[in-house]
């Protein structure tokens, strides 16, 4: 595959600042000047997914019937990439079962059900901790055993990253503020409420991972916020973090956008962005490690937008892992009868639920109530190659021609064009006139050829056991003729030395 | 509640094809207009008959292809299709090239193909040269400019008898059009000075469009107004119009300066013929141009080029037809050669090399 | 004049060609199609049956043959087909194969009588047990190729779908009724 890039020939292989990308309605307006809310009710059961992280699931400790005291770890991490469970309140475990998983296809997932007691008895809280006179691999090991994952949606072990950078040298730490989905004002609201905890969290985390600099990006529509951590940062950063602002577009939040727009630097596609000496983790992240570093409190809660149209007091939510979406959504008025679609997440990259009867997990930013009037959906029509999808795709592949191949079955030849570096921002089927569902095309896609690999490891898995199957039956023919062979053997000699003889 | 699994994105940009569609027409509208008012009543016949015809056409193939026929007709596609054929026929052409332009376009250029999106020549220009070499006489006839109430302008009833009665006009009416005129007084020897004042050339009147030609090949201000309408739209961007006018203009100055006398200059080039319609409407048609900004820059270029060619040195006097079927033909190779950077890897596809090592 | 030579010297050319191709067909003729072997190497090679040819070997004779469809083999799945249809440069239709629900072996344990027949005959392995003891089925290894199932003598072995967990689940193809597409 040769082709060149007359771009590329007068920039060389320089990444322009932004690329692509989309400007959708914000909407943020319902949920951003409002403060928030720490009154949650506590729900009458906590559903707490042994998997909300990614790698493997965590390993329960507790039986049922325990009690169990708030932020008491339920459930140990398995393996490296991992991450435990702990209990968001005091009360009883109820059970540990198949609950609905908080995923579009709602499918059962090993869950563990606390029942809280109302006592919010917490478990021993250490005294005064000096987060700086820890080494930096104890506070690794801290915000891993604190249960830390990537809170702005990946939801990737976060002591493991830590662990990465400090192994890499990392020049600078980026802290991402960017936020670019519509609807969604969580991380607006931390910063603008939390900033002084969220500097320190940067501190701490500078700390382990032995770096000196770090930049917080913050989209220019949030201007209150970059005030407030600009203040937060003069005053107790120590000189070590900037805080920059950066044009608000879709996906500005794109780690490697983010990078590509503070640093300058390109992540190679086959490494990661410790390998051009960064390393990025969410505001919310950095809330999470202060807590757990300079107060010893696990993860067990996080601030959750509640929006869209079909919520009548939309705001921002201080809630615990596990509370049902629905008791969410009930907190804020929702009315179900509007409702045509859930979405944990944003509209552009969040994941539809058939149903709110699913729990509250780590890496839950935000859940939607979308009426009809915000959720366009007519039926898709030919593609007219207007080629909008590829001046809206930030990474520079061309989703019609994916489409169009994926659509005939030639699935190896749309990897031809990027298949597999889609981030599925969802850039190019907003723009698409004739509404092509192009990013689910592509997520089909890729599950199918992740499908068909595994079909041909079990292919090749089978011809070695077939083959050992067949070495092994003629082993075993042989030796049973040797053996005979030997038995005759043994039976004839007496015969002739009876003749010999 | 839909319980049916979608995906994200949940919300749209509510860009519509029918409202693109729409918006290239209200761009070729005051072109149109300029167009019938100067030619009279026959050219507002053949106007209606063939974008009707278009229409109708695209109904019987959508039904004959068990498709869905009101939805994909609203998509206003064939009426686009239609309009401009329209704009290339002769503005006193009889009912029956209407009917035939409209079918070679839309059944035999598009729906053949698939349907939306799936040809890969223009229709429009593939319905025009197919009746330029099938039907030479009819598509050559010019006539001068005659709008209705003037003295040389056909009155209702006699408009009927030009369009649906195959009368072809007077002779005192015909006329060639500029490029025409200018190529056939080289072939008898006179060069430019001497056919351009015979001809009756002035600039002026070649860019607001008192001249003869088709409908489209009159007001080049009206159809450059309109191209800027669909720039600031955004329906188009700038990269194939600034290609082609770009190359056209660069090639016919450089000319000019070699022999002012057998080359005309860049303004001539720029406010004839279909040079403008075809910079902003038809080589910009999605379906048939290349993805990327840099291969459509290529792409204009091209039909510049080969547009500038064939006005000069080639037997026919216009050839925007023709360079635009012809860049169509190299589309995928242009896309399959000019593809945007992917991230994170270099213009082969092979992950980027990092200066240091690496973990 | 002209004529009779040029249509003597294009029949002398025919002729000639046609001489040459026959020599060529005769002395350079290939025995066995190499690419059967290359064909035989991308099947699974468990020698299942379920494409209704004795073999794999024989498959891909058929299928160079042209007398079989790319689509034959259960096992191979979609990937498969779509290399073999690379292989022959043939179109593909992948509709007919459709989505295959996966499926594995299972034993119900109350109906088995440990004759161990299954072992024998299983192509990799898939099942284990000693005579008089109950059996079971290694899931990884199973290829659902049934055999196992025709020769119990209890019917205790089925063949049921693999449950779909959240590890399996996979997004389904979009269904896009589009307007004249």
């Amino acid at each position: 595959m040769a082709f060149f890039d007359i771009h590329a020939l007068w920039t060389g292989n320089r990444q322009p600042k932004i690329r692509g990308g989309v400007h959708p309605e914000q909407r943020k307006e319902a949920t951003a000047d409002r403060p928030i809310d720490l009154g949650l009710p506590l729900p009458p059961m906590l559903y707490l997914a042994l998997q909300q992280h990614v790698g493997k699931p965590a390993e329960p400790i507790v039986n049922v019937g325990d009690r169990v005291l708030k932020g008491q770890l339920l459930a140990v991490s398995q393996g490296v990439v991992s991450a435990p469970i702990h209990a968001p309140t005091s009360g009883t475990v109820a059970d540990i079962m198949d609950y609905p998983s908080a995923h579009p296809s709602a499918l059962p997932t090993p869950t563990l059900l606390l029942e809280p007691d109302g006592e919010e008895r917490w478990i021993d809280l250490p005294g005064k901790i000096d987060p700086f006179g820890l080494s930096p691999e104890e506070i690794s090991l801290r915000v891993g055993a604190a249960g830390i994952v990537g809170l702005g949606g990946a939801a990737f072990p976060s002591a493991v990253k830590l662990n990465l950078g400090r192994r890499t040298k990392i020049q600078t730490l980026l802290i991402n503020g960017g936020e670019c989905e519509p609807y969604l004002t969580c991380d607006d609201r931390l910063m603008r409420e939390r900033a002084r905890a969220i500097v320190d969290g940067i501190l701490i985390m500078l700390h382990g991972l032995d770096c000196r600099h770090a930049i917080v990006g913050i989209e220019d529509n949030k201007p209150e916020a970059y005030t407030i951590m600009r203040m937060a940062a003069d005053e107790l950063g120590e000189g070590k973090i900037e805080i920059a602002l950066v044009p608000s577009f879709y996906p500005m939040g794109w780690d490697k956008q983010l990078i590509g727009y503070l640093t300058g630097k390109e992540v190679p596609a086959d490494g990661r962005a410790t390998d051009v000496g960064v390393l990025m983790h969410n505001v919310g992240t950095a809330y999470a490690v202060q807590q757990a570093i300079r107060h010893g409190k696990p993860l067990i809660r996080r601030i959750v937008t509640v929006s869209g149209g079909a919520v009548g007091a939309p705001r921002n939510i201080d809630a615990p892992i596990g509370a049902p979406l629905a008791s969410l959504l009930a907190h804020c008025d929702y009315r179900p009868e509007d409702a045509v679609r859930y979405v944990m997440g944003g509209p552009m990259m969040g994941d539809a639920l058939p149903h709110p009867n699913v729990p509250l997990v780590k890496g839950a930013c935000g859940i939607l109530a979308l009426t009809q009037e915000e959720v366009s959906a007519t039926d898709a029509k030919s593609c007219i190659r207007c080629s909008r999808c590829v001046t809206a795709c930030p990474v520079g592949l061309q989703p019609l021609e994916m489409v169009a191949r994926i659509r005939a079955g030639q699935l190896e030849s749309a990897l031809k064009f990027g298949l597999k570096d889609c981030i599925s921002c969802g850039s190019c089927s907003y723009v698409c006139p004739s509404e092509i569902p192009l990013v689910h095309y592509f997520k089909y896609a890729n599950g199918e050829l992740l499908t068909r690999d595994q079909a041909n490891h079990k292919a090749e898995q089978t011809k070695r056991l077939a083959e050992e199957k067949l070495a092994r039956m003629a082993r075993q023919k042989q030796e049973a003729s040797a053996a005979a062979a030997q038995r005759k053997a043994a039976a004839k000699k007496p015969k002739i030395t009876e003749q010999a003889a | 509640m839909s319980t049916r699994l979608l995906s994200a994105p949940f919300t749209r940009s509510g860009l519509q094809i029918q409202s693109i569609m729409l918006t290239v027409v209200l761009g070729l509208a005051p072109g149109t207009a300029w167009g019938i008012l100067i030619f009279g009543w026959p050219a507002l016949f053949i106007f209606f008959v063939t974008v009707l015809s278009a229409v109708a056409f695209e109904a019987g193939c959508l039904i004959l292809a068990e498709k869905r026929v009101i939805a994909t007709l609203t998509d206003g596609s064939a009426l686009l299709t239609g309009w401009l054929i329209a704009l290339t026929l002769p503005p006193w052409a009889p009912w029956w090239i209407g009917v035939a332009g409209s079918f070679l376009g839309i059944v035999v250029g598009k729906q053949v193909f698939g349907g939306l999106g799936q040809n890969l020549f223009n229709p429009a220009m593939l319905a025009r040269v197919a009746l330029l070499v099938s039907f030479p006489l009819e598509m050559t006839v010019w006539v001068n400019p005659a709008p209705p109430f003037s003295a040389s302008a056909p009155g209702f009833l006699e408009a009927w008898a030009i369009t649906f009665a195959s009368q072809l006009p007077t002779d005192g009416s015909t006329g060639a059009t500029m490029l025409g005129w200018v190529k056939t007084e080289f072939s008898q020897g006179r060069l430019l000075g001497e056919s351009l004042a015979s001809g009756g050339y002035g600039f002026f009147k070649s860019l607001l469009g008192w001249t003869g030609g088709s409908l489209g090949e009159t007001s080049a201000l009206l159809f450059t107004l309109g191209g800027g309408w669909l720039l600031k739209k955004q329906i188009i961007t700038w990269h194939i119009p600034l290609a082609m006018l770009g190359t056209v203009a660069l090639l016919a100055s450089v000319f000019t300066l070699v022999d002012g006398e057998r080359y005309p200059g860049p303004l001539f080039h720029l406010t004839s013929g279909a040079l403008m319609l075809g910079a902003f409407f038809i080589a910009t048609d999605y379906v048939t141009s290349p993805n990327s900004k840099p291969g459509q820059i290529i792409f204009g270029a091209g039909c510049g080029l080969i547009v500038y060619v064939i006005r000069t040195w080639g037997s026919y006097p216009e050839g925007v037809a023709f360079a635009v079927l012809l860049m169509n033909s190299l589309t995928p190779v242009i896309d399959h050669y000019v593809r945007p950077r992917i991230y994170g890897r270099d213009s082969k596809g092979r992950p980027l090399e990092l200066s240091e090592g690496r973990e | 004049m002209y004529i009779i030579f040029a249509a003597i010297s294009l029949a002398v050319l025919g002729l000639a060609l046609g001489f040459l191709l026959g020599a060529a067909s005769r002395y350079f003729k290939v025995e066995e199609n190499p690419l059967i072997d290359e064909i035989e190497k991308m099947m699974p090679g468990s020698q299942c049956g379920q494409c209704a040819y004795p073999g794999c070997r024989p498959a891909a004779e058929a299928l160079v043959a042209g007398e079989a469809l790319p689509t034959l083999c259960p096992p191979g799945g979609k990937a498969l087909a779509e290399r073999l249809a690379n292989k022959l440069s043939i179109e593909l239709d992948l509709s007919t194969m459709g989505d295959q629900v996966p499926l594995v072996a299972r034993i119900d344990e109350s109906l088995c009588i440990g004759c161990a027949r299954c072992i024998k005959l299983c192509p990799t392995d898939a099942l284990v047990g000693a005579p008089k003891m109950i059996h079971a089925v290694v899931a990884d290894a199973c290829i659902a190729c049934a055999k196992c199932v025709e020769v119990c003598p209890t019917e205790c072995l089925k063949m049921h779908p693999v449950k779909v967990n959240l590890r399996l689940w996979r997004w389904p193809k979009p269904e896009t009724a589009m307007a004249g597409a």
